[in-house]
């Protein structure tokens, strides 16, 4: 097995609203990402993914907890030091419309990144680089100086990928990078991101909703709800044998397009709605919508414990 | 059975600085009565146009209704004068649209936004409004719906926003109900529930459905019948058995090959539909999928396809099916 490039220990990131009112948007996240691999996070709107990513890149600074990148814990380091971890760990964000500044042309968007850095050596240097990663996710090199505005969803989204990917990163975390694109163009942004994993050996943190488009790209899946992992395993395993009473209700959730899996199908259907981040359940956070929570649940918060080897979750009852 | 609404040959292009979109060309498709028909396709696709078109919720100018007929319980929609489109609106079709946020009235308390319907349509008085109007509440699942009259919409989350929208909708208990994109804001546990609660609906008042979407597990689990559009035609219709178990448009197979499902095998990958949609400002001269096609043969540049009937319920325009091609394929 290879070695964790990324290990996150007992990770927190609160808001302080005032008067207060703290918002706990993670919680203790413990989990490490091998080199190489795909690690999904999935959970509905609030749950804490987009955080999570965030305060692991430091774009958050982190409540308590330690991140480790390749052994060196990256909360504590000055911005000088910081900076050359940030060329190993880049971010390709949700909005391609909103993530491109769109008084810049393409090369300036891609440059950018490599002039923060001083990798762009000459202008003609930095001119070719710009090509070469236009080419490389699949854009005409010869669009370098257009403007984000003349390109489509899924090309911007090319264009966001290429600027992640100008530094030589060992590390990416996509934060819903398909979430707005239709779904005829979804699949060709998916099948890029797995090619440039096997050509580079690129290490990904895949945030998203989508769960079947996660369970596709991920090697292990990670369920949050409410700021913290309720599960995680192998992402086979965590759709063929859930473990959480949430995972369940999540994965049945999700319609398969196909009316005869329809026709046949339980649904579990959660009664009530996401609690607070700022005034969270005692004990388990699902234990208000879980069909078999008992007291025990309002009492003692449920630890992420191995239920079976490389399966983790957080439910005393699983 | 017969058809509460038929939309026959709609056009319906919007005059732009750069020159006319003709978003919708050439649309024909029927709806039961009691009946959910799902209309897919992506953005520009021309689904929302259409929808938006049989309510008359898109100005014009700067859309233009260039042909067509919009048949609704016998009349025509597309003769009827604003102010007659006025009293249908909200009384025999209602409509539900994505952002439950941007179509509630921020500053008006959710009960008069469910009761303004009733008492413009059905002359209720304020009274009896209000007690239908809680009634449609708790119809729709909202607990204390008494005191969920008098709140604003801010006070209520994105999953019960929409419920109060389905409840405003179907207040008046139209016999067609659009739903444009009616759970894609939402969670996929919040989505099943709001699903529920239409399926629910229709059952309760025999209402027939428009369900426009992107998202074809939704479309499996709720629709009877599916018309899958793409640059501004329809390309595909038939039952959901028919469109998911024989799908006989290439865009339609293209769509189903390139979702990941979550029974499918890992490592099998995707199959994406290369390239983007046309411009519709200048729409291709024959089929408007044949750029992306990779089946595609000389005369699906050139000429428009025709309508293949597959089954009494099954239609696809696309030169493979004409008798033609299967016979060239199979020399």
């Amino acid at each position: 097995m290879s070695k964790n490039l990324i290990e996150v220990e007992g990770l927190s990131k609160h808001f302080d609203l005032g008067k207060g009112r703290i918002l706990k948007a993670v919680s203790d996240l413990n989990f490490q990402i091998r080199e190489g691999e795909t690690l999904g996070m999935v959970g509905e709107s609030g749950c804490g993914k987009s955080t999570a990513g965030r305060t692991i890149l430091r774009l958050y600074e982190p409540t308590a907890g330690a991140v480790r990148f390749n052994g060196t814990d990256i909360t504590k380091l000055s911005g000088g030091k910081m900076k050359a971890f940030r060329r190993d760990m880049q971010m390709i964000f949700q909005d391609p419309y909103a993530s491109l500044n769109p008084r810049f042309t393409v090369t300036d968007i891609i440059g950018e990144a490599l002039d923060i850095h001083n990798m762009a050596g000459s202008r003609a240097e930095r001119k070719k680089r710009v090509e070469e990663l236009l080419d490389m996710v699949g854009l005409n090199p010869d669009h370098a100086t257009r403007y984000p505005h003349e390109f489509s969803g899924g090309q911007r989204q090319r264009i966001g990928i290429a600027r992640a990917l100008a530094v030589n990163p060992k590390f990416i975390i996509a934060d819903e990078p398909i979430s707005a694109l239709d779904v005829s163009i979804q699949a060709q942004v998916v099948n890029l991101l797995q090619d440039l994993q096997g050509r580079l050996g690129l290490t990904y943190l895949f945030i998203a909703h989508d769960l079947s488009m996660v369970k596709h790209i991920s090697d292990r899946v990670a369920v949050m709800y409410l700021g913290k992992m309720v599960e995680l395993a192998d992402s086979e395993e965590l759709y063929a044998n859930p473990r959480h009473p949430y995972t369940q209700a999540l994965l049945s959730a999700i319609p398969v397009p196909d009316p005869e899996v329809e026709a046949n199908k339980e649904r579990i259907v959660l009664k009530g709605e996401l609690p607070s981040p700022i005034n969270p359940p005692s004990g388990c956070p699902f234990r208000t919508r879980c069909p078999i929570a008992t007291e025990k649940c309002a009492l003692e918060v449920p630890a992420l414990v191995e239920v079976q080897k490389g399966h983790f979750a957080a439910c005393h009852y699983a | 059975m017969q058809p509460i609404l038929q939309v026959k040959d709609l056009q319906v292009s919007f005059q732009v600085r750069g020159g006319e979109v003709k978003a919708v060309r050439g649309v024909n498709f029927e709806v039961g009565k009691g009946e959910a028909v799902a209309i897919v396709g992506e953005s520009g696709s021309g689904k929302s146009v259409t929808a938006q078109t049989i309510m008359r919720l898109i100005p014009s100018p700067p859309s233009i209704i260039k042909s067509g007929e919009i048949i609704f319980q016998g009349n025509d929609l597309t003769r009827k004068t604003d102010k007659e489109m006025e009293a249908i609106r909200g009384k025999d079709i209602g409509m539900i649209f994505q952002d439950p946020m941007t179509s509630l009235n921020p500053t008006i308390k959710v009960g008069k936004q469910i009761t303004e319907g009733l008492i413009k349509h059905q002359n209720l008085s304020a009274k009896e409004a209000k007690e239908q109007g809680i009634e449609m509440l708790k119809l729709v699942g909202i607990p204390n719906a008494e005191s969920r009259f008098n709140q604003y919409p801010h006070e209520f989350s994105g999953g019960m926003r929409q419920r109060v929208m389905i409840a405003i909708a179907l207040a008046c208990r139209p016999s067609l109900l659009i739903a444009d994109e009616p759970t894609t804001a939402l969670d996929v546990t919040i989505q099943a529930q709001i699903l529920n609660v239409m399926k629910d609906m229709q059952k309760k008042f025999g209402t027939s459905i428009i369900l426009i979407t992107h998202d074809l597990g939704v479309v499996a689990d709720m629709c009877d019948r599916v018309v899958v559009m793409y640059a501004g035609k329809v390309v595909e219709t038939g039952t959901k058995w028919e469109i998911f178990q024989n799908p006989q448009h290439p865009y339609t197979r293209g769509l189903l090959r390139s979702m990941p499902r979550l029974d499918q095998k890992k490592n099998e990958k995707l199959i994406p539909i290369i390239g983007t949609p046309p411009d519709l400002i200048k729409p291709p001269a024959g089929c408007g999928f044949c750029a992306r096609c990779d089946e595609a043969m000389r005369i699906c540049e050139q000429v428009d396809p025709e309508v293949t009937q597959l089954s009494d319920t099954h239609m696809s325009r696309c030169w493979l099916l004409h008798p033609m091609a299967q016979e060239v394929k199979s020399s």
